[in-house]
């Protein structure tokens, strides 16, 4: 066993870390301010490869990783948490479903633009009245022949503004709670999507509304066999907890750095606010909290690397490092007393944006029920 | 066209540099090294040729083990492969440029480009005793490249002070890059999980006969004096702009 990346993987990092510091992070607290999308910089991303991280090179993929990917996320989300919302959902959540699910022909005409970057991917879930009973779904998509007709509304849908396609997940029979799911390109005839959420954090990435108003489609574009949609979408959900976790590292680690230099260089008392015990136990605090939930996301993308059983792992790297990132970036707001709370700091961004990864993608309950439903699991075996 | 691109690795300039136990060299430990700033002008330059007129780009660097990975990290820019002269010595300018016009002999090469110089040492030579060695001409402080194959000429834009100057030479030639020639590229990540193919050829410099007694000496390298604490001037705009003059005027010395 060892801890080190290998040196690809360190490449990797250090060129996101480069793109994140020279493109990303300049405007990042300008972002958050008007809450622009910022496309340009997502386009960019598509054509350095950094949508392909963890996909094969044949279908446009960079060939690298699981782990690699986590790196990137966290590196892009230590400097605009929106950002790598936006960069987790299009890959874990817009892609990841046709690249496991796919068949070639779907990859070749949805997936491999997506890792290009020519447009963004989207992943429809939630629904008004199915959150986190995501097995609640009311959108309907009925056969028709060669085709379905789907009608629905799904809400809270990251990048779907600038996706190609949605992934949707919908019932083919009404009187089941059987679930499939479909690829819908967004220039479909009866998709209507409205981004027009007003958000406490995350606010520089997308969010938005779609509407499915008697939206006809190929048969083709159902993704895998009918009914399967339920175990696609779960193990979907336990590859995107390790992207959110990732993200949450990001944040962490951003609170931590913006506390050590803030305490450092603030005075009171005539000391330094590092020379106080109570500011050095917070700080001692945030990065023992940051390393131990950097930790949990590596071993879940390990596992994953290694196709042994990761969702589990995956459930508690997202829980422990979301949770982290709640604390970090509140305690960092503490560390900068009153200045913290203004938006001269990126603190209070930090605090607000901490705010969805405890939420999206499977709320801190939802991860606790899927740790304990596999400790149960296990002790049954 | 055959372009050698030559790369210092540094260290990043936001490294705190502090003088090392022997009074005469910087204290390795801690410091991140980097591709040399004006080198990746050169690398970015020596791409966009490849990109317009086809052939190959071959990146030399003089140095120990650690020196891998800034070849590397060329790789994943797009170099096609890489050749380490490895050595554990400090080199003198001369000795790295006799090392690398050694290599460049072997390779043979339509151009050589390289940074204006390397943010470590400052030293501006390599670039020109390289084309001294190779007895082939050279353009220093380039802003601007055009090469045409047919003639087998380049024309070169460098800066001067107040002015820019047009020169037209003949190549095989050595070209030293200078900030503005181009913004370099992002390493692709498909690029970075390629360079691990790529092949770098290691050279020990004992094997290039290079005379290993230096010419020049570093005799003592000494911290800059310490800054003394910044005055902080607070209050009534008119009187601390008042006192900000005055303090100009006698303290700082500077009006
Ligand atoms: C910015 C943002 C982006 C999003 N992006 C996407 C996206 O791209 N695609 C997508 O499909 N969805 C997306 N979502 C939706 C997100 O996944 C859901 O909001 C989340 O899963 C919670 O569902 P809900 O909002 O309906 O809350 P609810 O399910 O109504 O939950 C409300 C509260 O009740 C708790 N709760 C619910 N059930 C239980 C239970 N059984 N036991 C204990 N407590 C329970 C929850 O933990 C929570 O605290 C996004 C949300 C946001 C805010």
């Amino acid at each position: 066993m060892h801890f080190d990346l290998t040196p690809e993987e360190v490449m990797i990092r250090d060129a996101v870390r480069d793109f994140a510091e020279g493109v990303v992070a300049p405007n990042a607290s300008k972002r958050d301010e008007t809450g622009e999308v910022p496309f340009a910089i997502m386009q960019q991303m598509g054509s350095l490869g950094f949508f392909g991280i963890p996909f094969a090179e044949e279908w446009g993929g960079s060939g690298a990783n699981t782990m690699s990917y986590a790196l990137a996320v966290e590196e892009i989300g230590r400097v605009d948490a929106s950002l790598g919302l936006g960069f987790a959902a299009h890959v874990s959540l817009g892609c990841s479903p046709l690249y496991y699910f796919g068949s070639d022909a779907q990859k070749r005409q949805f997936l491999e633009q997506a890792i290009k970057g020519v447009y963004l991917a989207a992943f429809g879930l939630t629904e008004p009245e199915a959150g986190s009973d995501a097995g609640g779904t009311q959108t309907k998509a009925l056969r028709e022949g060669e085709h379905y007709r789907l009608n629905g509304t799904k809400i809270f849908i990251t990048n779907a503004g600038h996706a190609g396609y949605i992934v949707a997940t919908a019932r083919t029979d009404p009187a089941s709670r059987k679930i499939s799911s479909f690829i819908v390109p967004h220039d479909t005839a009866g998709v209507s999507v409205r981004c027009d959420y007003t958000k406490m954090g995350m606010r520089s990435s997308e969010t938005c509304e779609i509407h499915f108003d008697d939206v006809v489609i190929p048969a083709e574009y159902r993704l895998g066999a009918e009914d399967k949609g339920f175990h696609q979408f779960l193990d979907i959900l336990d590859g995107g907890r390790i992207s959110i976790g990732a993200l949450s590292v990001g944040v962490a680690e951003a609170s931590l750095q913006a506390s050590l230099a803030y305490a450092n260089q603030r005075r009171q008392f005539g000391k330094a606010l590092n020379e106080f015990q109570a500011i050095q136990f917070k700080l001692a605090d945030m990065a023992m909290e940051v390393e131990l939930a950097r930790t949990m996301v590596h071993k879940a993308a390990w596992l994953k690397d290694r196709h042994r059983p990761y969702a589990k792992e995956a459930a508690m790297a997202k829980l422990y490092a979301s949770e982290v990132a709640m604390r970090a970036s509140s305690e960092a707001v503490q560390i900068h007393g009153g200045a913290g709370y203004m938006n001269d700091f990126p603190v209070e961004r930090y605090m607000r944006d901490a705010k969805l990864l405890v939420i999206g993608e499977g709320t801190s309950e939802i991860q606790r029920m899927v740790i304990a439903r596999y400790l149960l699991q296990e002790q049954n075996s | 066209m055959k372009i050698l691109v030559m790369v210092k690795q540094v260290p990043d300039t936001a490294t705190r540099i502090r003088v090392g136990g022997d009074g005469a060299s910087i204290a390795s430990d801690g410091i991140k090294w980097v591709i040399n700033p004006y080198d990746e002008f050169a690398i970015e330059e020596a791409l966009q040729i490849r990109e317009r007129l086809h052939g190959e780009v071959v990146v030399v660097s003089v140095g120990p083990q650690r020196v891998e990975e800034a070849i590397r990290q060329t790789l994943a820019m797009g170099v096609d492969r890489g050749v380490h002269v490895k050595t554990d010595v400090a080199l003198d300018s001369y000795q790295a440029a006799a090392a690398l016009a050694a290599v460049a002999r072997q390779e043979t090469f339509d151009l050589i480009l390289t940074g204006k110089q390397a943010v470590d040492d400052d030293a501006a030579q390599v670039g020109p005793l390289m084309s001294v060695l190779l007895e082939v001409p050279q353009v220093t402080v380039v802003l601007k490249l055009s090469i045409n194959p047919d003639t087998q000429r380049l024309i070169a834009e460098r800066e001067l002070e107040g002015a820019i100057e047009v020169v037209e030479l003949p190549y095989p030639a050595v070209i030293t890059a200078q900030r503005g020639l181009n913004e370099p590229r992002y390493p692709t990540l498909p690029n970075i999980m390629k360079a691990k193919k790529k092949e770098i050829r290691v050279e020990l410099l004992e094997s290039l006969g290079i005379d290993v007694v230096p010419k020049v000496r570093i005799t003592a390298l000494t911290e800059p004096p310490a800054r003394p604490v910044a005055k902080i001037l607070t209050g009534d705009p008119l009187e601390a702009a008042e006192q900000l003059v005055n303090l100009l005027h006698h303290e700082a010395k500077v009006l």
